[in-house]
């Protein structure tokens, strides 16, 4: 008798606290992670899911949003495009996310772009990229290309007076889409065909030696020039041994590159770098006390002090709060309410000045060039005067120039003909 | 009088005496000041720094040039003073005296702040350092102050040239300095038989800024007078024929570097495709593997990179070797005569490895140091350079293609290899361990492959993504080679490799890799044993 007591009371209370349990999992708001953790792009991509983390971390430190704690969902999409559009629906309907933080490659967006606006999810999308979109479903918190690439080239233009022209790049959307802006945009200035040179090479190039004696020819022709390089992730280092070893220092060539920033440098020696630059919103040598701050809980999240921070990393902790502050405006996780709260929210960014969401769900970033320093870590030597609207549609090509990005009433369409009057859609 | 005399005499030389004192102290009194100010400068306050610099220091300023312009100048945050910096790979940095190079101990990174210098200041103090240098002792470095200067000139580094020219000695840096006022003299005067004559010296230049200048005055819209300009002709046409050659030369070169690089890769599968027959898909893993060896050595002897690099050699040999004989005895053996199977076991094998790299290094590329004789490059003349890490990876791939073949002609393991590889049920039933021999081939492929890791590691990103870059080209190189010949293999590389170079001005990079790969499959349709086939009995299996 006693036993079947002890027993029932036992019983009872392992069943209630297996309804805790479920009331507490009902009682989260579920943050999605989606980079890749293998593959080619683990790179740079696990770095972005440890800055999640610890945001959550700190979020749930706080409190957690509207009451309730933040738990994050880690996926691996593997550097697999097709895999990003299977993960993102795996995230939405079985794991029932409120929210997506992820992808670096154009390729994994476009991957993920359907699913997302099909299941009606909410996605922080952290990386510079070349524009030309806007998603309902999608809030871009890198820089699109006039705020990365035209003003990088205002700076060669105006400040060091490069008349030619290299536009080096891997074979791929981003460099394409930027190289074309930025032939438009240098044409439209009145430089001539001739002094401007355009070079794709394949993913992971390593042989630079006749690519570099190009250069080096090109900008032996008197007037000052520059290489403007959309050179992606691992072809950067043989690129910059080699312009070192055949010696064209920063003085006689400096290049500006969009993809190279501390955690790539982190991996190289730098020597043969000094004085080059990249163009950027974030360096972490921005000397704020809110990138102190930053700094500092980032190397105490990853126990590690020598570990670097970047401008996606920036994108990402933006993104983030922008997003923190709009559910608990908003009082819910609904991505309808939460994406129309969204608009117009301000939110402060680490290099002392003020991010706001527009409407065409970019953000308004300051523009800064850096030089490489011998350690790895840039020294600013340009920034814009004012924060700059992030354009999702490029004015300086004549397809894009007439469309705009509105999510706001009337208009409410991320691909409208300000001629046609006309809402397109997204082309999948 | 005399003891008025004599007290002067005393009075001046002891002023003599202190200024002589003060120089070796320090500087002056105006260059003290000048230089106390330049830790809190900023940007283009340090530019006017150094000019006044310059002004008042003169020739002692160079050491200070030289290592702001290294990027060694430090400030110590404790007292403001000038530091030159020297970080070793661990522990404390170490601080010397700017001018005497005086031991200052040792500080943290924090107790340092540095004195920024950008890419404008570069080029002043290179500028500054080349005025300096142009009285030098070393010809080298008078050589290399003059073509800093060239085509920079104005009136009065003009004026300093030509003072040096009547005073040197070594030809060549005489000749330099001949070129660079002749391109003064062209560019700044308006006589048309100083230009004339500028351009006579001018003609057998290969410099790019001089064919810049006499393109220019030869163009059909120049203003020069016509036999300036018919001059510039001639001129351009000698230096356009002379840029050509070297060209030529410089492209070839690059063909067999790149040769040189597909030779190493595929010269360990030459082994393990070419001889023994499996289609290893995990060969480029062992490449990785033996650039992460050096990797790993460079970690545990930070202060010699150059001996780190001879060290890696062997132990990337033994690492990737090892490997390859577990891999051969737990899989492959297992699937002889499969080749399907032994494809995607192998591939498989791949991926692990490169997990498993991912988990222990992480996934970040990791840093291997090159040796100061590997960078830079050998120049022979303007127009022709050769990078040194280029020119010792092409060496070291003839070294190691001509052990390997030493191997296989002279060694009993190279006999019974062969024998195997011809025949493996005679050579069996003559008493070879068949069994122990695909072992060992298979680990001599295998550690073939490590290193030419570490030959890789100081060309391009030790990283877990490095072999899957080289496994294609590896076994294009093999099959267009003809599988089962090491000297296919050889001749395959560098064909490929300059066919690749030369065509890559015409077509760009993306384009030449895919002719060059449409170009294989023809010819593997014509002869599909490859360049160099097996003859006789052994072909027949």
């Amino acid at each position: 008798m006693k036993l079947r007591k002890l027993m029932q009371q036992a019983l009872l209370g392992a069943g209630a606290c297996t309804l805790a349990i479920t009331v507490h999992a009902a009682d989260t708001i579920k943050v999605g992670v989606l980079h890749s953790l293998s593959g080619t792009m683990a790179i740079s991509e696990t770095t972005l899911k440890d800055t999640v983390l610890m945001m959550v971390e700190e979020q749930n430190k706080k409190g957690g949003l509207l009451g309730k704690k933040l738990e994050p969902v880690v996926v691996d999409p593997a550097s697999n495009w097709p895999l990003f559009a299977e993960k993102t629906r795996e995230l939405l309907t079985q794991e029932k996310v409120d929210v997506i933080f992820g992808c670096w490659t154009s390729v994994s967006r476009k991957s993920v772009l359907p699913v997302i606006e099909e299941l009606n999810g909410l996605m922080f999308y952290p990386v510079q990229y070349e524009g030309e979109e806007s998603s309902k479903n999608i809030f871009y918190t890198g820089a699109a290309p006039n705020q990365q690439a035209i003003p990088a080239v205002d700076y060669l233009m105006d400040e060091l007076g490069v008349e030619r022209w290299v536009l080096a790049g891997t074979d791929y959307v981003y460099p394409r889409t930027t190289n074309k802006i930025l032939e438009a945009y240098l044409k439209a200035k009145g430089v001539a065909a001739q002094d401007i040179m355009i070079n794709y090479t394949p993913f992971g190039h390593s042989d630079w030696q006749s690519i570099v004696s190009d250069i080096k020819k090109f900008g032996s022709a008197g007037k000052a020039t520059a290489v403007v390089s959309t050179i992606n992730g691992d072809a950067n280092v043989p690129f910059y041994k080699e312009l070192g070893n055949q010696g064209i220092s920063s003085e006689d060539i400096p290049v500006v590159a969009f993809s190279v920033g501390e955690e790539e440098l982190s991996g190289i020696d730098t020597a043969p770098l000094v004085g080059h630059m990249a163009a950027w919103n974030y360096f972490e040598s921005v000397d704020t006390d809110a990138n102190a701050a930053f700094i500092d809980q980032w190397r105490a999240f990853t126990g590690d002090d020598s570990r670097v921070t970047n401008d996606p990393m920036e994108a990402t902790y933006i993104g983030f709060n922008m997003w923190a502050k709009a559910v608990e405006k908003a009082g819910t996780t609904d991505v309808d309410t939460v994406a129309s709260t969204l608009i117009g929210m301000t939110t402060p960014n680490l290099t002392g000045g003020t991010a706001t969401m527009l409407k065409n769900h970019h953000l308004s970033k300051p523009v800064l060039i850096g030089e490489i320093q011998s350690d790895g870590q840039f020294e600013v030597v340009w920034e814009t005067e004012d924060l700059v609207p992030g354009d999702a549609w490029s004015d300086f090509l004549p397809a894009s120039k007439p469309i705009v990005a509105d999510w706001t009433a009337p208009i409410n369409c991320g691909n409208y003909n300000t001629e046609t009057k006309a809402c397109s859609g997204q082309n999948f | 009088m005399r003891a008025i005399l004599a007290s002067w005499t005393l009075v001046a030389l002891m002023c003599c005496l202190g200024s002589t004192a003060n120089a070796e102290s320090g500087q002056t009194a105006a260059t003290e000041s000048l230089l106390a100010r330049l830790p809190s400068a900023n940007l283009r306050e340090t530019a006017t720094l150094v000019g006044e610099l310059e002004q008042s220091g003169g020739d002692r300023m160079l050491p200070l040039f030289q290592i702001m312009l290294d990027g060694r100048l430090y400030s110590r945050k404790s007292d403001d003073a000038l530091v030159a910096v020297t970080q070793p790979p661990t522990g404390d940095w170490v601080l010397t005296d700017v001018f005497t190079g005086a031991s200052l101990g040792t500080a943290t990174r924090r107790e340092v702040s540095k004195v920024r210098v950008n890419n404008r200041l570069r080029v002043q103090l290179r500028e500054a350092i080349a005025r300096i240098q142009l009285n030098a002792e070393d010809a080298g470095a008078r050589l290399a102050a003059v073509d800093t200067l060239f085509g920079d000139l104005n009136d009065s580094s003009a004026a300093l040239l030509s003072e040096r020219r009547d005073l040197e000695t070594d030809d060549k840096v005489k000749g330099a300095i001949e070129e660079a006022l002749a391109l003064y003299r062209l560019r700044s005067s308006s006589e048309p038989a100083v230009q004339v004559a500028a351009l006579n010296v001018l003609a057998e230049s290969l410099n790019t800024e001089v064919r810049y200048a006499v393109e220019q005055l030869a163009a059909a819209d120049s203003a020069a007078a016509l036999p300036v300009r018919n001059a510039a002709r001639k001129a351009l046409t000698r230096i356009d024929s002379n840029l050509e050659f070297y060209g030529f030369l410089e492209q070839l070169f690059f063909g067999l570097s790149l040769g040189s690089v597909l030779l190493l890769a595929a010269i360990g599968l030459a082994i393990t495709f070419g001889v023994m027959g499996v289609i290893n898909m995990a060969h480029g893993e062992m490449i990785m593997l033996g650039a992460y060896t050096t990797y790993v050595i460079q970690l545990l002897m930070p202060d010699h990179i150059g001996l780190s690099l001879w060290i890696a050699i062997p132990a990337a040999f033994l690492v990737s070797g090892l490997v390859g004989v577990i891999i051969e005895r737990g899989v492959i053996r297992f699937l002889k005569g499969r080749p399907l199977e032994t494809l995607l076991a192998t591939f498989g094998i791949s991926l692990i490895l490169q997990q498993a790299v991912r988990t222990i290094f992480s996934p970040l590329n990791r840093q291997v140091a090159s040796p100061e004789w590997m960078s830079g490059s050998l120049e022979i003349n303007a127009a022709l350079s050769i990078t040194y890490n280029r020119l010792y990876i092409l060496l070291f791939a003839l070294l190691v293609f001509a052990l390997l073949q030493l191997i296989l002609k002279k060694t009993s393991l190279g006999l019974n290899v062969r024998a195997v590889s011809q025949n493996r049920d005679m050579a069996k039933a003559m008493g070879i361990r068949t069994e122990w021999v695909d072992a060992m081939t298979f680990g001599l492929g295998s550690g073939v492959a490590g290193v030419a890791g570490v030959a890789l590691s100081q060309l391009t990103n030790v990283g877990p993504n490095l072999g899957q870059s080289y496994i294609i080209d590896s076994f294009m190189v093999v099959v267009f080679g003809g599988v089962g010949n090491l000297l296919g293999t050889l001749v395959g590389g560098f064909t490929l490799g300059v066919a690749n170079k030369f065509l890559e001005p015409m077509t760009g990079a993306v384009l030449a890799n895919i002719l060059i790969l449409v170009f294989i499959i023809l010819f593997i349709q014509k002869r599909p044993k490859g360049l160099f086939p097996q003859k006789g009995r052994a072909a027949n299996d």
